[in-house]
């Protein structure tokens, strides 16, 4: 039988797979106002095509850390303190990121406006680099000690391998975004998303090799677990591929649906090639953290797994509704952002 | 200052600053239910353009709530890794549980409410208000559940050196929460009410659109009064719970070093000497501080000093007085604002009854000017109760200079102190110069926005492709 603490670790996978299927459109259509739009109407076109969506799908990433916290305190506690730095970043830009889609349109002023596009185009580029840069790390391995601290330099956080990993998530948000926008406007702004998500696909494809590439000589991926991240790798690069081919016969519905397969693939390649570790260290293996040693008590996971299972069903259930409810496409008359 | 100071200054700033936000959201939203109802249920447009103009103020609130919130969730591994692995078994169930019930709850059905004037049927869109309030209410139980169990541990065992659950009912069921919930959500009640009613004469002094302000500082009035009377009575019942479970904060709140003898007396201001451990003068009203102990007007309260040997026996050496100075005038302002608000909402019902609401200018300034005190009670209020605490973080189980993390840096710290603040001192002022935009304009361009979207199967599509 499985045990909880393995399960959680699938929750938490499952969490954060959510977070990037769904913040991943938010943060590609946020870099989009700056890349695509041309005037003042398509970027606000663009706002409110995830207008009602993006504070529920940030939830994902503030569930995904609330089950951390939860089910494996040490992990919460390690990775918290030990990213200090760029987590301060990450939430600067999600702050920044937030208001400016609620006070962008309350000041008729170019410079208001303006400012604020900065703001989005940042917010939503910063925090997909970051996180790229922190799952990468996360592969690669930290200085962690006996006592589950991590105490890192520049170095660790930021390397060719990490960087790479970033740029790579960046891509695959931009993409996915791009296709998002396919599906939630019309006219040219449709059209001309469609046609650079169409370039955008073959960079996602080379982040996507050169990424793989580094991970075979920087990580453990292929020898720890070398069996499931092969196949799963091909599986990426084929939904990535698809979702080229679908993006030129202007089928958007399966091209976003193979980009969201690539985002979810990813996600769950970096999270099978981590367990059971949920933490790698660089100094010692015997000081990784696993499910087993940074976990909550079994009590509590049973606990929080009668929760977890009873609620998700609902929260998917009513935020699908609200999906369903704005079906419609954004044309740029009224419009509430 | 030391990396613990730097810790505990950034922490507190950022909470504080959330903490601005959180009351207001859940005072505002409530009340924007409750004028959407009336809409609703009388079919009149006037509730529903107070709904609207009241609801465009709490979304920019809102906005401003959730973004400071996100860094409250991840700050407890950030500034505090030793407190997260210690409780993390317990501490982080209710936070966890939070995000899944509250926090789901309140962005998904407020992205419905904005959206969805036109897109839902008039008994949905008031359903998904009100979920959104609800949201915000079991958003505030939750992370209550959690700060209770800091101020009183129930429900876990020690065991491999950390606290495990073994009773996830008892945190529920913590009598801790049970004073502390309602008093924090009728204090928010109280900040929403006296927002729309300070706004409201800040109109009614201009004479713009009073019909709707008047009706505006009728609902704000009522609310104003009953969470006023619900936030004395919830207070009085923690002061007294406060006897059982904490009592130094209890002696530290009132400067009460030697032992009051029977009956006690409540300090109404006093001249307090950290260093000498005593005061150097009290102005005091006899027998309340029994009766607000042990609700009879007899009753000897134990002080600090006694409370301090106590300590020492059962947790060792080490000072267990918490800032003294910071408890004890917290709690004058939290309590003096509460029973100034109290009187102000009686006197404004009072002179509304009688018409005489539109003269008293004197009165409706005053209004606007009692728009800050909620939320001075409010920071107020969590100083005392976090500051009476030290040096614990959980009581009688962690200090705070056990809690923080050993791997953070000063600088790191340094640097996070200032960029949020500075970040906060930003937002604070966009968000004070978008309200008075707003409040300026009044409810007339609510009127004619919609929030309708483009339908591609449409008549009108149709026409525009042909
Ligand atoms: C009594 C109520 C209360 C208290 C004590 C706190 N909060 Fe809060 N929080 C709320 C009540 C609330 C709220 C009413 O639900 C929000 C939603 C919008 C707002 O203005 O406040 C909020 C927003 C909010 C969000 C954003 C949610 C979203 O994206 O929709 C997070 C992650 C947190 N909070 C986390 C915390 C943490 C970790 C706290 C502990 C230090 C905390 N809050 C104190
Ligand atoms: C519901 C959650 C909580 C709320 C609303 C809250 C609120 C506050 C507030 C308003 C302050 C006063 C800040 C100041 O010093 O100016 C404070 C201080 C503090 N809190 Fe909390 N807190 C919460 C949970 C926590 C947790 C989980 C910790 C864990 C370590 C904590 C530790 C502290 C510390 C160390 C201080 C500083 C005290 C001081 O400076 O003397 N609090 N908190
Ligand atoms: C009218 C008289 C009031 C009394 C007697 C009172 C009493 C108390 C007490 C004893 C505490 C500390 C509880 C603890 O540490 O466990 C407290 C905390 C608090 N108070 Fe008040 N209070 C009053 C008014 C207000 C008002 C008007 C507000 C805000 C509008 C407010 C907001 C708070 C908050 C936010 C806290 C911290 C959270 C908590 O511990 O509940 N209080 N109050």
């Amino acid at each position: 039988m499985m045990e909880l603490n393995e399960l959680w670790f699938g929750l938490v996978a499952v969490l954060f797979i959510g977070f990037f299927f769904l913040e991943g459109f938010d943060f590609g259509v946020g870099m989009a106002g700056k890349l695509l739009a041309r005037n003042d109407l398509e970027r606000r076109m663009l706002i409110n095509t995830i207008g009602p969506f993006w504070d529920a799908n940030e939830v994902w990433l503030l569930t995904g850390g609330g089950a951390i916290f939860a089910a494996f305190p040490h992990w919460y506690a390690t990775m918290f303190s030990g990213y200090y730095i760029p987590f301060v970043f990450v939430l600067l830009a999600l702050i920044g990121r937030g208001v400016a889609f609620e006070f962008r349109g309350k000041v008729d002023s170019t410079r208001w406006t303006h400012s604020w596009d900065w703001v989005i185009f940042i917010g939503s580029t910063l925090p997909p680099f970051l996180f790229g840069v922190l799952f990468s790390s996360l592969l690669k391995g930290m200085p962690i000690d006996e006592s589950m601290t991590l105490r890192a330099g520049f170095s660790d956080y930021v390397n060719v391998y990490t960087v790479t990993g970033g740029i790579a998530v960046t891509l695959l948000c931009l993409l996915h975004g791009l296709l998002f926008t396919t599906l939630r406007t019309v006219g040219s702004l449709q059209e001309r998303a469609r046609h650079m998500a169409q370039r955008v696909v073959f960079f996602v494809l080379i982040g996507l090799v050169a990424f793989t590439i580094l991970s075979y000589f920087q990580t453990d991926l292929f020898t720890y677990r070398g069996w499931a991240t092969t196949p799963m790798i091909v599986a990426i690069v084929l939904s990535y591929s698809f979702s080229g081919l679908y993006i030129a016969k202007q089928r958007d519905g399966w091209a976003f649906g193979m980009s969201g397969l690539g985002i979810a693939l990813t996600i769950a390649t970096i999270f099978t090639g981590l367990f059971p570790r949920v933490m790698v260290s660089s100094l010692d293996s015997a000081f990784n953290l696993t499910v087993y040693n940074a976990s909550s008590g079994a009590y509590s996971l049973k606990v929080m797994t009668f929760v977890a299972l009873g609620l998700l069903p609902f929260v998917l259930g009513y935020q699908i509704w609200s999906y369903y409810v704005f079906r419609k496409r954004v044309d740029g008359k009224d419009m509430v952002y | 200052m030391s990396e613990l100071m730097l810790a505990r200054l950034q922490f507190g700033a950022t909470t504080i600053f959330h903490f601005l936000f959180v009351p207001m959201s859940i005072g505002l939203v409530f009340m924007v239910a409750l004028m959407q109802t009336i809409y609703v249920v009388k079919n009149d447009e006037t509730y529903k353009n107070m709904a609207k103009f009241w609801g465009h103020l709490f979304l920019i609130n809102f906005a401003v709530g959730v973004v400071t919130g996100i860094i409250q969730e991840f700050q407890f591994g950030m500034n505090w890794s030793e407190y997260s692995r210690f409780v993390g078994d317990v501490f982080g169930a209710p936070l966890a549980i939070e995000a899944l019930l509250a926090f789901f709850m309140e962005s998904t059905f407020i992205g419905l409410w904005i959206f969805g004037w036109d897109r839902l049927s008039k008994k949905v869109h008031l359903a998904c208000i009100w979920l959104v309030s609800l949201g915000t209410m079991l958003s505030a139980l939750w992370i209550l559940a959690a700060n209770s169990f800091m101020q009183e541990p129930v429900g876990f065992a020690i065991k491999n050196g950390r606290a495990e659950m073994n009773d996830f009912f008892a945190l529920l069921t913590n009598p801790q929460l049970f004073v502390e919930f309602p008093h924090v959500v009728f204090g928010a009640l109280a900040t929403g009410a006296f927002f729309i009613g300070g706004v409201s004469a800040y109109k009614l002094l201009k004479k713009q659109e009073i019909d709707f302000f008047a009706k505006s500082f009728r609902i704000a009035m009522i609310v104003g009064l009953l969470s006023g009377l619900g936030v004395a009575f919830s207070g009085h019942a923690q002061a007294k719970h406060l006897m059982e479970s904490q009592p130094m904060k209890m002696a530290a709140s009132e400067a009460l070093w030697k032992d009051s003898g029977d009956p006690a007396a409540w300090t109404i201001v006093a001249g307090i000497d950290t260093d000498k451990q005593e005061n150097r003068f009290e102005i005091s009203v006899p027998y309340l501080l029994s009766y607000l102990a042990y609700e009879k007007f007899e009753g000897n309260v134990p002080g600090m000093l006694t409370l301090q040997k106590q300590y020492e026996k059962t947790y060792g050496p080490g000072n267990y007085i918490p800032p003294v100075k910071t408890t004890f005038w917290s709690f004058r302002v939290m309590a003096g604002a509460g029973i100034l608000m109290i009187l102000v909402s009686a006197l404004g019902l009072l002179l509304q009854y009688r018409s005489k609401l539109m003269g008293t200018k004197w009165f409706l300034r005053t209004m606007v000017a009692l728009i800050s005190f909620p939320f001075i009670a409010n920071s107020a209020g969590w100083i005392m109760t976090e500051i009476g605490r030290q040096p614990w973080t959980v009581f009688g189980l962690m200090t705070t200079a056990a809690s923080v993390s050993p791997n953070v840096s000063y600088g790191s710290l340094l640097f996070s102190f200032i960029a949020f603040t500075l970040i906060y001192l930003v937002l604070a002022i966009l968000l004070v110069y978008l309200f008075v935009r707003e409040i300026k304009k009044g409810t007339e361009h609510h009127h004619t926005e919609t929030g309708t979207t483009f339908d591609p199967f449409g008549k009108e599509a149709v026409q525009s492709w042909n």
